[in-house]
């Protein structure tokens, strides 16, 4: 299969070289491999958008999911930010806030997209819709938010994983964040190096994150996994916006993070086995919610 | 390359709540759907490694049925799959094995009606990407990400060649093929995933060729 990219370092030289966004180039390989016209790949990415909309709309109205474990914290967030005493910015907690509103609406068997899996679905939307505040960008801006974060996810997809079971909760929540990083970089007037330089802080700091959800479900901790992933997603935007440099390059922190997960020991790879899930209370909800021994009761996969 | 497009990165759209153990269970039930060719009557579905420890959790089992009833990742009616399927006669039954298999996802779906059975095994691999692994006893590797051409056909001289000269006349190009057997000069299986999509009257094509049994097609 061709592809114009397949490292970060293959993107970035692309993007600099032809003077194009990242977003730019990821549409531009898209067309090349699926065959599909410009406006049609426009088009469904718009409708992608429409989901996130929809889902963050619906979780700041308060949801609760079937366990009960989970539901109600994105309704918290915004009226402690609208009580003007917030201490980390306004911008943060609103990404923050809309990042635990989609992953609440996920967790309730509500429609989300996945990015890239529905476990961190919330982080790229709820940054995208924060920064859209202060920004003020085009639709045609947002939707090139998503196809940089998603050329970013595209790269670790291929060359690590994007899987909770392959390779921890880093290759989740971790990927989002650093995904969301170098799209906010794109969207606030970045270079692509400065893309890859704010996918690489925020990844360096999401590595070796465990997968470990209580009672195997997709609720605690990742509604919370996804709240700081949006935190640090800004703080890393922000950090190579003002000329931070990542010392080790991007494909090898992609690299690392593989690594970590192939020898992060399976009770820490969506099992339910170890982590929170193994904690007194973590095994106390296991039981509440499907009896002694539905989950992590067989041997280890 | 695993991931080819930027959708299976931002996206798929879907019923929550997990991308793996939802969406990709949805999509192996709907695959079975495709190739069985019409609404089965009943099927039993058996669920190893985390599929079998979580499926209840994750709604893998209310998805998987979903699948069969043709739903989409994102259709809202996965939700009440169950009452659906009661609606149209579909009967249903969910065996967690202990059994390991090589991926942690697995499911083996075997379903039928008063005229035929069909057994598929799919994982699921991540970010709701399904691949079937087994279809009525042959291994074969199916994405279900291309439009995809099954021929079931006797295992003899000439009938690849003819079926990928019917699909070059038509300017269908191959991205990936796969043939496998039973056994030697008896049944076996092609398994074409391809670029463009495939229309009927290549379809009627291949059927009328020497030595074909059957023909299904999966869309993209």
């Amino acid at each position: 299969m061709d592809v114009l990219f397949s490292s970060v370092k293959e993107l970035v030289a692309l993007a600099e070289s032809q003077n194009k966004p990242i977003s730019e180039i990821m549409i531009e390989q898209e067309i090349l491999i699926t065959k599909r016209t410009r406006e049609e790949i426009i088009e469904q990415m718009d409708n992608n958008l429409k989901v996130m909309e929809e889902a963050v709309e619906r979780g700041l109205q308060g949801v609760r999911s079937t366990s009960g474990l989970t539901g109600g914290d994105a309704v918290l967030i915004q009226k402690y930010m609208e009580s003007g005493k917030s201490l980390s910015g306004d911008v943060i907690l609103d990404a923050v806030s809309k990042a635990v509103a989609t992953n609440e609406v996920n967790a309730a068997m509500g429609m989300i997209c996945a990015t890239p899996t529905a476990g961190a679905a919330g982080i790229v939307p709820g940054t995208l819709f924060a920064v859209k505040n202060k920004l003020n960008p085009t639709r045609e801006q947002m939707i090139n938010y998503l196809f940089t974060s998603g050329a970013f996810g595209f790269v670790v997809a291929n060359n690590a994983s994007i899987s909770g079971a392959a390779g921890g909760c880093q290759a989740e929540t971790g990927s989002a964040g650093s995904m969301a990083a170098a799209a906010i970089v794109e969207m606030a007037g970045g270079t692509p190096q400065q893309s890859a330089e704010a996918f690489s802080i925020v990844m360096k700091n999401m590595l070796g994150l465990v997968c470990d959800p209580v009672a195997g479900l997709v609720e605690v901790p990742c509604v919370k996994r996804n709240a700081m992933g949006a935190a640090k997603a800004l703080v890393g935007a922000d950090m190579a916006l003002a000329g931070v440099v990542s010392r080790i390059p991007t494909d090898e922190v992609i690299e690392a993070m593989h690594r970590i997960g192939q020898s992060m020991p399976s009770a820490l790879r969506e099992t339910a086995k170890g982590g929170l899930a193994a904690t007194p209370t973590g095994k106390a909800l296991q039981a509440k919610i499907f009896g002694e021994q539905t989950v992590g009761s067989s041997s280890v996969t | 390359m695993k991931f080819r497009s930027v959708f299976e990165i931002i996206g798929p759209v879907m019923i929550g709540p997990s991308s793996s153990h939802t969406a990709g269970a949805a999509k192996i039930g709907r695959v079975a759907r495709t190739l069985f060719g019409r609404q089965p009557e009943w099927a039993r579905v058996h669920l190893y490694g985390s599929f079998a420890e979580t499926y209840k959790g994750h709604s893998s089992d209310v998805a998987i049925i979903g699948g069969l009833l043709d739903y989409d990742t994102f259709d809202e009616r996965i939700k009440t799959s169950f009452e659906e399927a009661e609606k149209v006669g579909l009967t249903f039954e969910f065996i967690p094995e202990e059994e390991e298999m090589p991926h942690p996802n697995t499911a083996r779906i075997v379903i039928g009606d008063s005229s035929s059975v069909m057994e598929l095994t799919g994982i699921s691999i991540g970010g709701g990407k399904m691949e079937v692994v087994e279809l009525n006893g042959f291994p074969l590797r199916l994405s279900g990400n291309y439009p995809a051409l099954l021929v079931v056909h006797e295992d003899t001289a000439g009938v690849i060649a003819n079926v990928s000269n019917a699909l070059a006349n038509r300017g269908v190009n191959i991205a990936h093929m796969e043939v496998g057997r039973k056994e030697k000069g008896q049944m076996a299986l092609m398994v074409i995933e391809v670029d463009q999509l495939i229309d009927d009257d290549l379809i009627d094509e291949i059927k009328v060729l020497p030595h074909i049994t059957q023909i299904s097609t999966i869309a993209d």
